[in-house]
């Protein structure tokens, strides 16, 4: 489904972000991206929409190579992609509806989106998702009167409207509460399963990455450490991507965890 | 330990803005002098002054029997023209400077067109408005023609500077998440930028609009019409009575704009 070829992202000022990556994630797969602060994690997702133009390399997309398109259909693929972000990202003076829908501008016409006036099916689909993540008496307050875990659910929306084939989802629970962050991760991971979507979660949170998804990619340095199952998360490995550390602790949790969960 | 030993008991001060000492010294004690200096060359006559205050005091006291009736017609008329002035050019440059914002502003725009844009902000807001006023005046002839263009060439240049600097410091991550769902650049700006920049645009829009009318006030001194001329020949007439009814006037509209700004400001948050 995603294809990622020796891709390669130096920045102006000389750091080498991502070191020829290569990764396969086929339909339907969750998967979560770990890796200490700057390791290029961030970095990665955004290459792939082309937020951050790679240096070097190539993004297959299905059958389509991303890095050489033209804005036009960089913008077209871009709707096949759907994003969910750290701190949320929402316009925060615009409604929740309207922040839903701004997920179907790639589909839209200017003077459509201008005037808000959405076709019936994007309104009514709108909808529907915004009651699958309980929200829906929500749809006509500003965003900014939501609270985090509220805001990420209509993120989710937003990128799910435009009923991509991928979602790139960058630190979703970075500033959420330990609680909140399980249901927005476990939220994510029912839709994708709903939908047969493939995802990168990009996390920083350890055990909550290895309670929800089927595969771990470490990467240090901009370049891949680990690539497995989150079993496969022993201290030996942990301490190759973070550095050494007692890391019995956050594993032990993680068991502790998945029986409360239960 | 030894470090902290050393630090322990030790007084702590901020470190000062410029290190070198003699360099400190030597730029306080050049302001001083040049004040001192400045202020020698100051020529003060004292019994100019002297005459003056009667003149001054004549003025003043003309608030207190201000005359509206003599000459309310001029009055009127010319107030009308002001206020017609006032609103025409606000809209018109408000209207022109928002492309050339959006132009200016680095994080929207290429470097070609933030180049041009730039430049003619430098150049509205290089030339102060009675520089245009008596130039369009002499091109366009005596009336609120010049005025009018002048106001609006002002606007331009005050709007879209301020106007570009709040898209340049607005929250980027908000913008990007628009981006990402494959929105063309005008739905980008519409969705994107437009939500985080209203607030501003509309305060700075009435600003503008109070300035404007009290920039009104002035080009009619140099014969761009509206209140100021009207303004311009009670004082020459020595008619200080209907000078300050104009002054008045000026002032309870101003104030009546504040207001009004303050309340919308209010409701736009």
């Amino acid at each position: 489904m995603l294809r990622l070829e020796k891709l390669v992202k130096t920045y102006k000022t000389g750091d080498m972000a991502l070191k020829a990556v290569d990764l396969v994630v086929p339909q339907g797969q969750v998967m979560a991206l770990i890796g200490p602060s700057g390791a290029g994690k961030s970095t990665l997702i955004r290459c792939i929409n082309r937020l951050v133009e790679p240096t070097s390399g190539q993004v297959h997309l299905g059958e389509v190579e991303l890095t050489g398109l033209s804005s036009g259909a960089l913008r077209r693929e871009r709707r096949r992609m759907g994003m969910i972000f750290q701190e949320y990202a929402l316009v925060e003076r615009l409604s929740v509806m309207e922040n839903v829908l701004s997920g179907r501008l790639g589909y839209v016409g200017f003077w459509r989106s201008f005037l808000r006036r959405f076709p019936q099916s994007d309104v009514d689909e709108a909808f529907r998702l915004l009651d699958r993540v309980g929200l829906a008496h929500m749809a006509d307050k500003r965003a900014d009167e939501l609270s985090g875990g509220q805001r990420q659910r209509v993120g989710i929306c937003r990128a799910l409207i435009q009923n991509p084939a991928l979602l790139l989802v960058d630190e979703p629970t970075a500033s959420l509460d330990p609680k909140t962050s399980r249901q927005i991760m476990r939220l994510i991971c029912e839709l994708c399963k709903e939908r047969e979507l493939a995802a990168i979660i990009n996390i920083h949170d350890v055990a909550l990455a290895q309670m929800f998804v089927q595969r771990v990619i470490g990467l240090r340095l901009g370049a891949v450490e680990f690539d497995g199952a989150p079993e496969g998360l022993t201290p030996d490995v942990l301490t190759s991507i973070y550095g050494e550390e007692d890391w019995e602790a956050t594993i032990e949790k993680v068991d502790d965890d998945e029986v409360a969960a239960e | 330990m030894s470090e902290l030993n050393i630090l322990i008991g030790k007084k702590w001060k901020k470190p000062p803005f410029i290190q070198r000492v003699w360099l400190r010294w030597l730029l306080i004690m050049g302001f001083f002098a040049y004040l001192i200096a400045a202020y020698m060359t100051i020529d003060v006559n004292w019994a100019r002054v002297y005459e003056g205050l009667e003149r001054g005091k004549q003025f003043v006291l003309a608030f207190t029997s201000p005359d509206f009736a003599s000459r309310s017609t001029d009055i009127w008329g010319g107030m009308f023209e002001s206020i017609v002035m006032t609103v025409a050019a606000s809209v018109v440059g408000i209207t022109i400077s928002i492309p050339i914002a959006l132009g200016a502003a680095r994080n929207v725009a290429p470097l070609p067109v933030y180049l041009i844009c730039r430049s003619i902000i430098a150049i509205s807001r290089a030339l102060q408005e009675i520089i245009v006023a008596i130039l369009l005046v002499a091109i366009f002839g005596f009336g609120p023609l010049a005025g009018f263009i002048t106001l609006s060439f002002a606007t331009i240049g005050f709007l879209s500077k301020l106007l570009a600097e709040d898209i340049e410091s607005m929250d980027r991550v908000q913008a990007e998440a628009i981006k990402a769902s494959g929105a063309r650049w005008t739905q980008w700006i519409n969705y994107g930028v437009q939500p985080q920049v209203m607030p501003r645009l509309i305060g700075l829009s009435m600003y503008r609009l109070d300035i404007n009318f009290r920039e009104s006030a002035i080009l009619g001194l140099v014969g761009a019409g509206g209140i100021g001329a009207t303004l311009n020949t009670a004082f020459d007439r020595y008619e200080y009575d209907t000078a300050a009814a104009i002054l008045l006037i000026i002032i309870v509209i101003v104030m009546a704009l504040e207001y009004l700004s303050g309340v919308i400001r209010a409701r736009v948050q």
